[in-house]
């Protein structure tokens, strides 16, 4: 069964046409779709409920620590859950993700630890991370550049001759950007092995969808020469089912595939916006109906798949979560000094050698002076 | 030995490269088939097959921004842009990704990529095709920027550069891409991070690279022959990092230095030249660091060309000025 996108969000969901696969309502009804079925096992929809549980209780502490000022600013996630653990889950620890730098979920579906994320909200690094050590690409700010990446690697991938995919994600304002429309020319035409995972959650900081584009943004991959679906983004077994027939159809040396998770970013665009400049509450108030987890927690009560004691357990295990990141976090050191100058480049250049000698004398120079270091 | 041309010794450079590491790539516009505008890599696609010598669509940003992706493969990508003046779509991907990524990554991440750039003007072309953009990229940290002059350099410069695990972007004097040496293969070569002594000399140092060395020599012969002033010239090769060591060396003996460039002069490689300069062997300096470069104005439609690029006479223009001081 397919229904029907909301009407609400302006021209470019006009076109009568469009569709969206959905395997859970928002009411935590499972429902069937012709062309896209999920079989999981009892702890198989636990597991998912709990990465939706775990990522969003990551996303409101680190809200909170950006608050406290241990942050310097943060991203949140907030209602994109589902997309990124659907998506997430949907990979196999060999296939490789590119994030755009709101990939929380998604990085801990890959086992990245969300406290290495904080680094660089908190400012002690630029990554973080050894983007080969979970196959999570470095968060990346520029936006869509890493979409390129992301094709660049699928077709390494296909020069490497295995069945490992690359699922690069992007936003719907990405959409715009020359770099991701190059990216899906690439991708089709050398027939790279990659799923371009978009999350339409509808705004781009203020600017609505309908500055981005006047179709479905899953419509635009027809032009491109590959195949493009709108899956319903706050449905976690709709995204893994989507992904991973995309990601199936990528090993199979199929080609790309564009995923557009219709979504909606329930907080600001980040902790530094107010989004009460741009847009009405009523329409996050339509969106909070339609909350991923809400749903999964009544399909998993509905089912009688878990019980208060699942929950309640779940709930103290989230809260020991954020205790880590929170004690973690504050206890997070600066970063010492001489790192300006370390990881420039592989081999070192004259000029940085000589910068970080002069200046480190210049601080020594305090010494004597100041009692003490600079 | 035989006689090669600058393009040829490139071509050459590439071939043996590829013929050492099979990780590297060739990737760009017209690359394949065709062999590159200028010919550079003509019968590589034929000898190392398609997979490996890639045409590309046409955009440049997805040239870089892809090499990124197959660089974090394991692939050691070697990008064509075609012109000088086309580079600016690849520009976001250099400075903001390329060159970041491996310093993001905490050292993590290795980006051994080489883009291949034809630089400068004197060709006769229509605009956009006869810049000269360095100054952007040296300006950037975590590229390093080079240019040969000549094509036994072009031969050994372009493996090295292919070898090196930093990014690095790599200019060729389009308009010397005809001219010849003799070419030992078995040679060793200088590293690639060194400045050259091409001509000794007294009374004043002129520095260039790319295709301003040519010029520069000139000068310098035409000086000597007229008995004129005794002009050494050093061929900078790397322009960043820039071999220090070699120019003060030169410059506290002859006490003067013009520096010859076809980029405009307003924070370019030039200016840093005479702020080093300036700052490292002010005491031996018997006159100002003199620039002679092309002029801070777009560059002119093709039959202006030869007024807007430094020649002979205004390098030996600038040398009597520093003489004057």
């Amino acid at each position: 069964m397919s229904a029907k996108a909301p009407a609400s969000s302006g021209p470019a969901e006009s076109a009568d046409t469009v569709e969206l696969v959905q395997l859970l309502t928002p009411e935590g009804e499972r429902v069937s779709h012709p062309d896209y079925d999920i079989s999981l096992t009892d702890d198989e929809y636990r597991e998912l409920y709990r990465d939706l549980v775990l990522t969003r209780r990551v996303d409101t502490e680190a809200t909170a620590l950006q608050r406290q000022g241990e942050l310097g600013i943060w991203a949140s996630l907030l209602g994109q859950e589902a997309a990124q653990v659907g998506s997430g889950r949907a990979m196999r620890p060999s296939d490789f993700a590119f994030p755009t730098y709101r990939e929380h979920g998604v990085a801990l579906t890959r086992g990245v630890d969300p406290l290495v994320l904080l680094g660089l909200f908190r400012g002690v690094s630029n990554g973080g991370w050894d983007p080969f050590e979970k196959n999570f690409g470095l968060y990346t700010i520029v936006i869509g550049s890493q979409t390129l990446h992301a094709t660049g690697y699928a077709m390494g991938i296909q020069k490497d001759g295995t069945d490992d995919a690359v699922v690069a994600y992007f936003g719907d304002g990405a959409s715009s950007q020359g770099d991701v429309n190059e990216a899906f020319i690439w991708a089709a035409v050398f027939n790279a092995p990659i799923v371009f995972f978009c999350q339409n959650n509808q705004w781009a900081i203020s600017e609505p969808l309908e500055r981005q584009t006047r179709i479905p943004l899953y419509q635009r991959a027809r032009g491109f020469g590959f195949p493009g679906v709108r899956v319903d983004g706050n449905d976690v077994l709709a995204t893994l089912a989507v992904t991973r027939a995309a990601l199936d159809r990528a090993r199979e040396g199929s080609g790309p595939t564009l995923i557009e998770a219709f979504t909606y970013r329930m907080g600001a665009h980040t902790t530094s916006d107010d989004p009460t400049r741009y847009r009405l509450s009523s329409e996050l108030e339509a969106w909070k109906l339609k909350d991923p987890l809400e749903r999964m927690r009544a399909f998993l009560g509905r089912q009688q798949l878990a019980d208060k004691s699942y929950f309640d357990k779940l709930e103290v295990e989230a809260e020991e979560l954020a205790v880590r990141l929170r004690e973690g976090c504050r206890s997070m050191p600066n970063p010492p000094t001489a790192n300006l100058f370390e990881q420039v480049y592989v081999e070192d250049t004259p000029r940085v050698a000589e910068q970080r000698a002069t200046f480190q004398a210049y601080l020594d120079s305090f010494e004597g002076s100041h009692g003490g270091t600079h | 030995m035989a006689q090669v041309t600058l393009g040829k010794a490139l071509n050459e450079g590439l071939r043996k490269s590829m013929e050492n590491d099979p990780k590297v790539l060739i990737m760009g516009e017209d690359v394949g088939k065709l062999g590159g505008v200028f010919r550079i890599t003509d019968g590589l696609q034929k000898d190392f097959g398609e997979d490996r010598v890639i045409d590309t669509p046409l955009a440049e940003s997805g040239i870089v921004g892809t090499a990124i992706g197959l660089a974090l493969r394991g692939y050691r990508p070697v990008c064509e842009i075609q012109f000088d003046g086309f580079v600016y779509p690849a520009f976001d991907q250099i400075v903001t990704q390329l060159a970041k990524y491996p310093y993001r990554s905490g050292g993590n991440v290795r980006l051994p990529i080489t883009i291949r750039i034809p630089f400068g003007g004197g060709i006769g072309a229509v605009e956009h095709h006869s810049e000269s953009p360095e100054a952007y990229f040296a300006h950037t940290a975590g590229l390093k920027v080079v240019a040969c002059s000549n094509p036994v350099d072009a031969y050994f410069m372009v493996q090295q550069a292919i070898a090196s695990d930093d990014p690095i972007v790599f200019f060729e004097p389009k308009r010397r891409y005809w001219e010849k040496a003799e070419l030992d293969p078995a040679a060793t070569p200088d590293s690639l991070w060194s400045a050259r002594v091409v001509r000794e000399g007294r009374d004043v140092t002129l520095l260039a690279y790319g295709p301003m060395v040519k010029v520069a020599l000139d000068a310098a012969f035409a000086s000597e022959k007229e008995g004129g002033p005794s002009l050494e010239v050093i061929d900078l090769r790397s322009i960043s990092p820039l071999d220090m060591d070699t120019v003060l060396a030169s410059v506290q003996r002859t006490g003067r230095a013009v520096v010859v460039s076809e980029a405009p002069s307003n924070c370019s490689v030039a200016s840093e030249l005479a702020a080093r300069i300036s700052e490292k062997a002010f005491y031996s300096l018997e006159a100002p660091v003199l620039r002679v470069t092309g002029f801070d104005t777009p560059y002119p439609p093709s039959r202006l060309e030869e007024e807007y690029l430094p020649d002979l006479d205004r390098v030996l223009d600038a040398v009597d000025r520093t003489l004057a001081y």
